[in-house]
């Protein structure tokens, strides 16, 4: 009976209070063996769990690159799913680790919700969604149309933003969720629907008829998403950053899952460098010097990344262009390392 | 017993931990501890995490612009409007919706309540089938079928249900003409207010000489002359300063006119149909507490089945309903939040959501929330006791 | 009595018999008097009746007859594909239905939750059902042992080799039960406590105990929970991670505690002066008094109440959807995203299957609340 008690006690701690001394994030997530990451329950591509709990998508991954770095083990990740409301408690309040879940990085948001990003993972933009029906060609058609937007976002705002610029009329139907948007826009309560273009290919899926809606071709805002973390941790917000640069950093050395053993073998200076044949770059960030590996083996490098979850063979079916590398044309750039 | 103790008063020798009120004192200081304790470590984690997290704190931000549209103001807003602008259009938001629902619940709620009673079986079984169905039932589920369900059904703006009167239904809701008024008019209106209150001195009056006499003039006729024919003569001696803004259908959907939108419906007919169904538990009850012979005695009296009921049984029922029906009415205004979950704007959805996200300040936003919910609830509950105490001033 | 001398009539022949009265009793009668007994009866009913020969055989076809019972997916429940009229589309709940039960749940542990639903049973019977014994153990299996081993069962703990499974597996309708389940058992001894500390004499325990009671009460269940989810992570330590679900838990049960004393209040205002003051003349301290004489009396009264707050708790639970706490109504809805689920029937189906359940436990639990009512009533009656 006392040994039933004991383990009724030690489950109750490890179920309610995972007690940590205010140690470093790093530290805390070694002790707990895993990563705690914010992530999105609801948009395809980016984040998404089955009926079963498996997660996919690219924001998703990037929680897993982070695990592989720490642990090089890609599964050791708890994912908890937020919506766009309580995204920046749940970070702030320490009940996630890293935010990875599409966030807009914006001054105000990172100048007092106490967060900072690490990096922008994906370029993106805001878009209109209308019915073919509509016969509508551009957002500046729209005088007087309704238009259904999640709440809590940059997205609400843009909306306003660019209606006032352009001195239309307009009416919004605010929804909670995303998912309740994309339900009132499908079932006709609004003519168009507005969210990050990504967000848009993703959710035009989920329509009852995807084939009779359009994306219109403007972008209205710049919405750099990234991972953020909380302030006053310089050693983990390095960590997420570098986890980011190092997925860059391969996918420019052509350095992939399947020939990352190949890889290794190397005698190209960066690419020593980067394999942590050479130097002691893991180590500086409080991992092994193999992380770059074991974030590859785990999960790919950038582009593997972006072609598995979102790519033109995914039913999302987006093009890099602004996330190409800056080498293609593109935005994503990483500074070196060394 | 010695002859000493005799004299003093006996008084029981008890050591101080079992005296009662030394042990009454030794528990309320523990208790006051450890309220004043959880308290200061409430506040000193709050301040100490905000500072660490650099989250902003108090109320500078309600001047700042808020930057966001809502899509139902009561008052002018746009989003060049502040976030305290923000604040009262979702609080007359809550107080509209809870309004109306409450109006509308107690009319469905009286009605289906004397229904449960009627003495036809299959109309007093259809009244038990909807009460029980709807008090059974998640309020959120109610939302949605009225929201997701019925606006389903709903055609879209070019298909339009075109009714009488200029009046258009869609899945954007229920536009109706407003009528726009222009200064001239406010001639017919004081002419109004004047009918009315001579209507009600007339009343009076007539009251007074029943009183005297026993016989009551008949004024009827006469007071509603005066409040009718008088304001109509004056309104179109003004030049009928009163036009309608009709709906016009546009490219996407009508414009003008005045529109009730779909969430707002749908909020008051799942809280009416909600709440109505608790309210007419609530009269049958009071019904049932009134004795039979009332009925009996009112019936021998050669008054009708309705005017048994209007003259006779609810002057009494009501002593019983009115308390428990200010309890409903609290739970409706309290029930109005769950509009956040079908996208109508209210305070909950305005404040402790767009807002919220936008400062990020917790603390600030749900405290006032909750202290304007509780000012509702006091002011509801003071509102039924005066009426509750002017009801029970019928009794002799 | 002299005029007794003139009553001498005597009646020659029997008096023509008086037509029957009309019939008392039998399905004309009864139909006489509860459909028709006057011109407005009548119309009603006739009306009524219309309206439901127009409307009920629809709703058979709807819901039974041209219902989908099987389908992989919204393909077999679509007129147009199948080629024929097609009502509810039931088969989407039943390809659903481990996930609206069990939430993400590992599948090879199913049997926990499973477990878990059964001792649920077993402590409710054990508490509602009039003819089972020992009504004291059943407090302390329910209130006691049901909830370390319940908690055990479904977490895991690893002393006990059961392997661990956190809260954001959970879902569906055992959260829902779950939710149900801690805010009853927290907030009856919690509301005693509060009733209790309402009409103590002591002003700090009197007061402390109606501003908590009147707070709570005066706000929406919505707001709580929002305090729950946002602020009370701000007043812990910053190394503390309340659980999401647990939060959520501790607002629903504060929130319930609240009403369920001013349901016990009502009990101990019942019992008559003259029991708490044979209970002080035997030489009971409060305590005592409360517990042996009181508080079993008291409870009883209080039984239909309490049964009624529970009521309102099941099916306040669906608010926890609003803060992203995956319950039962939250699966339902999480399913109709689901791309190759999606048409517009779909939702229905769903919200029909949700609403059914809910249905059915609330009423059912109405039922018991109002058969313990009329017993109580003939309890009384000597």
């Amino acid at each position: 009976m006392k040994k039933f008690i004991a383990a009724a006690v030690v489950a109750a701690a490890s179920f309610g209070l995972v007690s940590a001394a205010s140690a470093g994030t790093l530290d805390n997530v070694k002790a707990k063996g895993q990563v705690v990451c914010g992530a999105n329950p609801g948009t395809a591509g980016f984040g998404v769990p089955d009926q079963k709990g498996n997660w996919t998508g690219l924001d998703v991954d990037y929680c897993r690159a982070i695990a592989a770095a720490i642990f090089n083990d890609p599964t050791k990740v708890k994912f908890v799913p937020l919506s766009s409301k309580d995204r920046f408690t749940a970070l702030a309040s320490g009940e996630v680790d890293v935010l990875i879940r599409n966030s807009t990085w914006t001054m105000s948001r990172e100048t007092t919700l106490g967060v900072i990003w690490a990096g922008i993972n994906f370029y993106d933009g805001q878009g209109f969604m209308v019915n073919k029906k509509l016969n509508v060609k551009s957002a500046k058609e729209l005088a007087g149309a309704t238009i259904c937007v999640q709440q809590g976002t940059t997205t609400e705002l843009n909306l306003a933003d660019f209606f006032r610029s352009n001195k239309l009329e307009y009416k919004v139907v605010t929804l909670g969720t995303s998912e309740e948007a994309v339900k009132a826009y499908d079932s006709g309560r609004c003519d168009a629907y507005t969210t990050d273009r990504s967000g848009l290919a993703a959710d035009r899926l989920s329509m009852s008829k995807p084939d009779d809606h359009v994306i219109l071709p403007e972008i209205i805002s710049k919405e750099p998403l990234g991972p953020l973390v909380r302030q006053g941790d310089d050693q983990w917000l390095n960590l997420v950053k570098w986890v980011h640069y190092a997925l860059l950093t391969a996918e420019e050395d052509g350095i992939t899952s399947k020939n990352v053993d190949e890889k290794l073998k190397s005698d190209d200076p960066e690419i020593k460098r980067v394999l942590g044949n050479e130097g002691k770059f893991g180590e500086s960030l409080g991992l092994s010097n193999a992380w770059v590996v074991q974030i590859v083996k785990g999960v790919g490098n950038y582009e593997e990344i972006f072609e598995r979850n979102v790519g033109p063979n995914t039913p999302i079916q987006l093009t890099r262009a602004s996330n190409a590398l800056w080498s293609k044309g593109g935005l994503q750039y990483a500074p070196p390392i060394r | 017993m010695s002859v000493e103790s005799a004299g003093r008063p006996l008084e029981a020798k008890v050591v101080f931990y079992n005296d009662p009120r030394i042990r009454s004192l030794f528990f309320q200081l523990v208790l006051l501890a450890l309220i004043v304790a959880l308290f200061w470590f409430a506040y000193d984690n709050t301040v100490a995490n905000l500072k660490k997290r650099n989250i902003a704190q108090g109320f500078g931000f309600w001047n700042v612009e808020a930057g966001f549209d809502i899509s139902q103001t009561l008052i002018s807003y746009s989003a060049a409007s502040s976030y305290g602008r923000a604040f009262w259009v979702g609080l007359l938001n809550t107080l509209l919706v809870s309004g109306v629902s409450i109006v509308l619940a107690t009319l469905l709620g009286v009605m289906i309540g004397i229904l449960r009673l009627s003495k036809n079986w299959l109309v007093a079984k259809l009244a038990t089938v909807y009460v029980e169905i709807f008090r059974n039932v998640p309020l959120l589920l109610i939302l949605y079928f009225w929201y997701r369900g019925v606006l389903g059904l709903l055609p879209e703006p070019r298909d339009s249900i075109k009714l009488p009167g200029n009046i258009i239904l869609n899945t954007r809701g229920l536009m109706m003409p407003m009528p726009v008024v222009s200064e001239a008019f406010i001639y017919p209106l004081t002419a109004l207010v004047l009918m009315v209150v001579t209507a009600i001195g007339i009343i009076l009056w007539a009251g007074r000489v029943q009183d005297r006499t026993g016989i009551r003039p008949k004024v009827g006729w006469l007071t509603a002359g005066l409040i009718i024919v008088v304001p109509a003569i004056v309104f179109i001696m003004a030049g009928a300063p009163l036009s309608f803004d009709i709906p016009v259908q546009g490219r996407f959907n009508a414009s003008g006119g005045m529109t009730l939108a779909p969430e707002f419906v749908s909020l008051v007919t799942g809280l009416t149909t909600y709440t109505a169904a608790f309210i007419a538990e609530n009269v049958r009850a009071g019904i049932l507490a009134i004795s039979k012979g009332q009925t009996e005695a009112s019936q021998s009296l050669g008054l009708s089945h309705g005017q048994t009921i209007r003259l006779v049984i609810m002057p009494q029922a009501l002593r019983v309903i009115v308390p428990l029906l200010n309890s409903e009415y609290l739970s409706l205004t309290k029930n109005s939040s769950l509009g956040v979950s079908i996208g109508y704007p209210d305070l909950v959805s305005v404040f402790t959501g767009t807002v919220l996200n936008q400062t990020g300040q917790a603390v600030e936003m749900v405290s006032v929330t909750m202290l304007v919910y509780l000012t509702l609830s006091l002011l509801t509950s003071a509102f039924m006791n005066w009426f509750n105490r002017r009801v029970a001033l019928v009794e002799r | 009595m002299t005029t007794s001398a003139e009553a001498h009539f005597v009646r020659q022949s029997f008096n023509e018999p008086m037509p029957p009265p009309m019939r008392t009793s039998g399905i004309i009668h009864w139909l006489r008097t509860n459909l028709f007994s006057s011109i407005i009866n009548t119309v009603m009913t006739l009306f009524i009746l219309f309206a439901l020969y127009k409307i009920v055989p629809g709703l058979i076809d709807t819901l039974i007859i041209n219902a989908v019972w099987v389908a992989d997916d919204s393909k077999a429940c679509v007129a147009d594909k199948v080629g024929h009229p097609v009502g509810i589309c039931w088969g989407f709940v039943a390809a659903h239905w481990d996930y609206f039960v069990f939430g993400q749940y590992p599948e090879k542990l199913r049997w926990r939750p499973e477990l878990f639903f059964a001792l649920e049973v077993i402590g409710l019977a054990w508490l509602l059902v009039q003819r089972i014994p020992r009504k004291d153990w059943g407090m302390i299996y329910f209130f006691i042992v049901f909830p370390i081993v319940g908690f055990c069962l479904l977490s895991g703990s690893e002393t006990l080799g059961l392997s661990i499974v956190q809260t954001h597996y959970w879902g569906g309708f055992l959260v829902s039960i779950v939710i149900g389940t801690v805010g009853i058992v927290v907030s009856v001894p919690l509301g005693i406590i509060l009733a209790l500390g309402r009409r103590s004499h002591m002003p700090v325990a009197r007061s402390s105990s109606v501003v908590l009671i009147e707070f709570i009460r005066g706000v929406p269940l919505i707001t709580v929970l929002f305090m729950a989810n946002v602020m009370f992570p701000l007043f812990v330590p910053e190394g503390w991670r309340p659980d999401s679900l647990l939060r959520v838990l501790v607002g629903v049960a504060l929130f319930f505690s609240a009403y369920m004393a001013e349901t016990v209040r009502g009990g101990l205002q019942a019992i008559p002066r003259g029991q708490y003051e044979a209970a002080q003349a035997l030489g009971l301290g409060y305590w005592q008094m409360m517990i042996k004489i009181i508080l079993p009396q008291a409870l009883k009264i209080v039984i239909p109440g309490i049964v009624n707050n529970f009521i309102g708790l099941l099916k306040d639970t669906t608010l926890v959807a609003i803060v992203n706490i995956f319950d039962f109504l939250k699966v339902i809805e999480a399913s109709l995203n689901d791309p190759v689920w999606r048409t517009s029937g779909m939702p229905f189906a769903g919200y029909l299957f949700a609403a059914i359940v809910y249905f059915i436990l609330c009423y059912g639990m109405a039922r018991y609340s109002m058969s313990v009512e009329r017993r109580l009533a003939t309890d009384h009656r000597h």
